[in-house]
């Protein structure tokens, strides 16, 4: 395993209608992007429960990624907003566990923003392959 | 589970958009070995009728409980999908979409080991969610039978007469104090050469005296609420506020001609450099003196995006080639990147006006390319039969503009065909302008939580397959809202629009997604958490236990992810069917069936 290039698995919950919308739009628009990530489409980033996050890493994501409307922007009107306070929350978590806390990224989508998705995608693809595997997976594998 | 779900699922290549790069057969193939799934195929294209007939046949022949296509987004094509499971008796929630297009094939075409590998992933996330999917009965939502169209222009007061004669109640309002938008203030309407008050005038009065049109002039729309068959609209009007309740929405607010910069092409800088607009008004008013020569130039602050220098690798010796590695390092001309269409036409009819009232005039076009198409080359024909001077220049190399005596401009470009630089000594300068986005449209579109193209323009839900629907239910997009459009093609939309809104209102109600919380009153302490946040007042608690009022319950799930007791659940977005897809995306075997 050490010889081959680390390649990351960031699971990825993208809310319908901005984030989904704008992962979408990047694919119409053929903007390139490391296979890394693994979209689950939810209605809104407020349905995201702190518990999908810590299973995820729990279950060997190197990184996590939220993906919602802009501020203002929520089609459930403040979905996003309650997101925002339970992953300030989950950071302060994944820190006791042992996680990098920049392993979870919160970052806004809107349907219009393909260039944008795209480039998070490469971003956070390269950030998290920079951290190495989570600390979880090489329990798991130990 | 009582008994073992029998899964279907259907890779489409859709052409060689997915089956180009992923290798679908070896999907297809790792698809049979999923836990569960009983049956693997791939299709050509899976939305085609055979595709569908097939999906159908295979739920009747080995009697599958849950479908999976692999191919497209859901958020275009699982209706057609869902409809398919319908006709053949398969609740349409048990039906499961993987996306492996949008989300796969068109991302990674570069890497299609790697990208087959990701569809696999997707195919699995699709299957291990579909074990624990359930049927659901979808609600029906009561639609207004009442609309309001945004924008007094050609496109708004088609769209508003067409429902009106329909008999819905329509709503037209109009920022500006007069309607008309754009076309309300042009001279005459290329290729009929008609004015255009003789369109507008009758459209005008006819929406004005419609029973069934309240016309509203000096209004915006100050904030969007509700939903489709009942959207909430607060408007000001003079300051003074107004609330309409509509089941639909048309967006008309159309676009604006684009005014260049000061000082490029000269513009601004000496009085006779003007835009096409400003020569049309000119000619409507019969203040055009006779001039000798008039010189138009095309795509100014159009097409400005990259370069596409065919020459440079065709002939890069050649002199073109040369002059284009020197513009090549100059700086880019301000403008908007698109093809705004009606340009030519445009330039062209004002060629043939100027001709018509001075023949001895010598109107030259100067253009990179000129496009006229379907039945307007005969227009074009025409203005070359009028001896309009037609003059290919390099578009990346601005024609020079400077005084000369008199009222005269020179002008200095660089004639493609005939491989050298020409000179002209003109009357006017002629700037053909682009239609370009508004800029309030921005705030209007947050309002009806509406996309904007990369363009500024709104967007429409499917460029070729849902034209002027957006990908918000109820509201749709009519006229150069959604990018340039010439007169026909504005009320082609107008009217394609109104038909859209008036199939909603028509059926008087809807079915929407059974997407909605549920509260488990044995687990349910009460506490009142959900009551606090939902933000569509959904939950109630009642005698110490909460309930959820379907009605007002729009899905988000905020609830669910926020219940201590873990009481409320989610139709088709359940804890189960969510974590399931998060273990299945991490492992490869042993995911989830037995519950997470």
């Amino acid at each position: 395993m050490e010889e081959a290039e680390f390649e990351p698995v960031i699971v990825a919950f993208c809310c319908n209608w901005c984030a989904y919308a704008g992962a979408d739009l990047a694919g119409t628009s053929r903007f390139e992007y490391p296979t890394n990530v693994r979209i689950i489409r939810v209605m809104c980033s407020g349905r995201i429960d702190p518990t999908f996050v810590l299973s995820a890493f729990r279950w060997g994501a190197d990184g996590v990624l939220i993906a919602g409307c802009h501020p203002g922007d929520c089609h459930y009107v403040k979905g996003n907003y309650m997101v925002e306070k339970r992953f300030n929350f989950l950071k302060e978590v994944l820190s006791h566990l042992g996680i990098e806390p920049a392993r979870l990224r919160l970052e806004w989508i809107s349907a219009g923003e393909g260039g944008k998705f795209a480039a998070l995608i490469r971003d956070v693809t390269r950030e998290v392959k920079d951290m190495g595997p989570s600390p979880l997976k090489k329990v798991w594998s130990s | 589970m009582e008994e073992k779900p029998k899964i279907g699922v259907f890779i489409c290549h859709c052409g060689v958009n997915i089956g180009g790069v992923v290798e679908v057969p070896q999907v297809v193939e790792y698809a049979k070995t999923l836990p569960n799934v009983v049956y693997a195929e791939d299709n050509l294209y899976t939305c085609s009728e055979a595709g569908l007939s097939s999906i159908k046949e295979a739920i009747k022949k080995f009697n599958l409980d849950r479908v999976v296509v692999a191919s497209c987004t859901p958020r275009t094509h699982e209706p057609l999908f869902r409809s398919a499971c319908i006709e053949v008796g398969l609740n349409p929630y048990l039906f499961e979409m993987a996306n492996i297009r949008e989300q796969c094939s068109w991302v990674h075409s570069r890497e299609p080991k790697k990208a087959t590998e990701k569809a696999k992933d997707i195919v699995r996330m699709a299957v291990a969610r579909a074990v624990w999917l359930e049927p659901q009965t979808e609600p029906e939502l009561e639609v207004k039978d009442s609309a309001l169209v945004i924008g007094a222009g050609i496109a708004g007061m088609t769209a508003a007469l067409s429902l009106a004669k329909q008999g819905f109640k329509v709503y037209l309002i109009e920022k500006e104090k007069e309607p008309g938008g754009i076309v309300g203030g042009l001279y005459k309407l290329y290729p009929t050469l008609q004015d255009a008050s003789e369109i507008v005038a009758p459209m005008i009065e006819a929406v004005k005296s419609h029973k069934n049109i309240e016309f509203l002039t000096s209004t915006d729309v100050a904030d969007v609420g509700g939903y489709v068959g009942n959207f909430k609209v607060n408007l000001t009007r003079d300051g003074e506020k107004m609330e309409l309740n509509v089941g639909t929405i048309i967006v008309a607010c159309g676009a604006l001609n684009y005014t260049p910069p000061e000082g490029l092409y000269q513009y601004g800088v000496y009085d006779r450099v003007i835009t096409q607009k400003e020569l049309d008004e000119m000619l409507k008013e019969g203040k055009l003196e006779k001039p000798e020569r008039i010189v138009m130039i095309q795509c100014v602050g159009a097409r400005k995006g990259e370069i596409r220098a065919y020459e440079l690798t065709a002939f890069p010796k050649s002199d073109t080639a040369n002059l284009l590695r020197k513009i090549l390092k100059a700086k880019k001309e301000e403008g908007w990147p698109y093809c705004s269409k009606i340009c030519c036409m445009n330039a062209i009819k004002n060629a043939i006006l100027v001709k018509s009232q001075y023949p001895d005039t010598d109107v030259v076009i100067l253009y990179g390319d000129l496009r006229v198409y379907k039945e307007y080359e005969d227009f074009y024909a025409r203005s070359r039969d009028l001896e309009v001077r037609f003059i290919r220049h390099i578009e990346e190399i601005p024609p020079e503009i400077s005084k000369a005596r008199g009222n005269k401009l020179k002008v200095v470009t660089y004639d493609m065909l005939a491989g050298r630089e020409v000179e002209f000594l003109a009357d006017w300068v002629v700037l053909s302008t682009p239609l370009r986005p508004r800029k309030g449209e921005v705030m209007l579109a947050r309002m009806l939580k509406v996309p904007i193209s990369p363009d500024g323009f709104l967007m429409e839900a499917h460029l070729k397959l849902r034209p002027v629907d957006t990908t918000v239910d109820g509201i749709f997009i009519a006229g150069t809202v959604s990018g340039p459009k010439d007169v026909s093609e504005s009320i082609i939309s107008a009217k394609a629009a109104a038909a859209r809104a008036a199939t909603l209102m028509a059926n008087k109600k809807m079915k929407t997604e059974a997407i909605t919380a549920m509260v488990d009153s044995d687990l349910c302490m009460g506490c009142g958490l959900c009551e606090e946040i939902c933000p569509y007042g959904a939950h109630k608690v009642e005698e110490g236990k909460s309930k959820t009022i379907e009605a007002l319950c729009r899905g988000c799930g905020a609830c669910a992810a926020e219940c201590p007791r873990r009481a409320i659940t989610m139709r088709h977005f359940g804890d189960q069917q969510i974590l399931a897809q998060v273990q299945a995306a991490l492992f490869h075997e042993g995911f989830g069936t037995e519950g997470v």
